[in-house]
């Protein structure tokens, strides 16, 4: 069952999130006011370890599970689209209290209503990709 | 048991979102939960209006199954390793919602203010819901990824595109939570 190692992947990303309170609109608010070092003291630790892993992959040539060499995609150099898509995306954030990982693990807390929520995320992925072409990137 | 039921701390849950991270790394993929909306757009035939969905979706289902074990983890962990006690959050931050007219700051994990369903039914309510969502659909898709992608994968990764988005993550952020809360609520 090769999707398995995923399942598992992602029961363990959507207890942590639930354990770390990171899937709390309140903790999103204290974040944004800078009156709890919880939320940047995630997002910052989890970079800080992403990145000693990632070094140590590439250091220690580990291949993949398909014994292919680690190497991510790059992201295309650009100012525009990460400037005003990121400033977007932080509105939405800031507002709903959650982005699209926790909107996914919210339901599984039982907090159903969310699921209009996402319905909303996908009209506005759908609107994007409607007028893709006319936006600078 | 009470450090399981005990909500963790950020230098624990850090590390472990790394973890998944570099997990997903060696299973060949890469760590993105926004994608899975313009997967889902494809799902539902949206490549018949728009060439961004006119993908194979079906070399997407790895990620879906993220999605899915990612909802059967937000059940485990309220069901089998939370206490329920309420969201220790900084008492000034409890002040402010107070002051803008939020009880029950932290009782629970969404405010009802927001989240119960008559809230939702209601026309300000839904507006507030549909508009949040819109923008983070929207903006993640523009920027080409949300937390995940470009906080936690793009840093960790060096990559300087990840770190302009994720400076517009918090413009748009401290805009909405200074400038445009008080206006909304």
């Amino acid at each position: 069952m090769k999707f398995l190692k995923f399942l598992s992947v992602g029961i363990l990303f959507g207890i942590i999130l639930v354990k770390s309170e990171a899937v709390s609109w309140y903790r999103i608010y204290e974040m944004f006011r800078f009156e709890a070092l919880h939320m940047h003291g995630i997002i910052g630790s989890a970079v800080g370890v992403g990145m000693l892993g990632l070094f140590l992959f590439k250091r220690m040539g580990v291949k993949d599970v398909a014994g292919n060499s680690i190497a991510l995609p790059q992201k295309k150099k650009s100012l525009i689209r990460y400037l005003v898509g990121g400033s977007l995306f932080g509105l939405g954030w800031a507002l709903a209290g959650a982005c699209p990982g926790p909107m996914y693990v919210l339901i599984g807390t039982g907090n159903y209503s969310v699921v209009l929520l996402i319905f909303a995320a996908l009209i506005g992925t759908f609107a994007y990709g409607l007028v893709k072409e006319k936006l600078p990137h | 048991m009470d450090f399981i039921l005990d909500p963790w701390p950020w230098y624990v849950s850090g590390p472990l979102i790394a973890i998944v991270m570099l997990l997903l790394v060696f299973f060949g993929k890469t760590f993105g939960m926004s994608s899975n909306l313009r997967t889902l757009c494809a799902m539902g035939g949206a490549g018949k209006h728009a060439d961004f969905f006119a993908f194979d979706w079906k070399s997407q289902k790895w990620n879906l199954t993220v999605v899915a074990g990612a909802i059967i983890g937000g059940f485990v962990a309220v069901t089998f390793l939370s206490d329920q006690k309420p969201i220790a959050l900084n008492p000034e931050t409890v002040a402010a919602l107070s002051e803008l007219g939020f009880e029950k700051v932290g009782a629970a994990l969404l405010p009802g203010e927001l989240y119960d369903w008559d809230q939702v039914w209601s026309v300000k309510g839904m507006s507030i819901i549909l508009i949040a969502g819109f923008l983070v659909g929207f903006g993640t898709r523009y920027a080409g990824g949300c937390t995940s992608g470009h906080a936690i994968t793009g840093l960790s990764n060096l990559q300087l595109p990840s770190l302009i988005a994720v400076i517009g993550f918090f413009i748009g952020g401290l805009l909405m939570t200074h400038v445009l809360f008080p206006l909304i609520f």
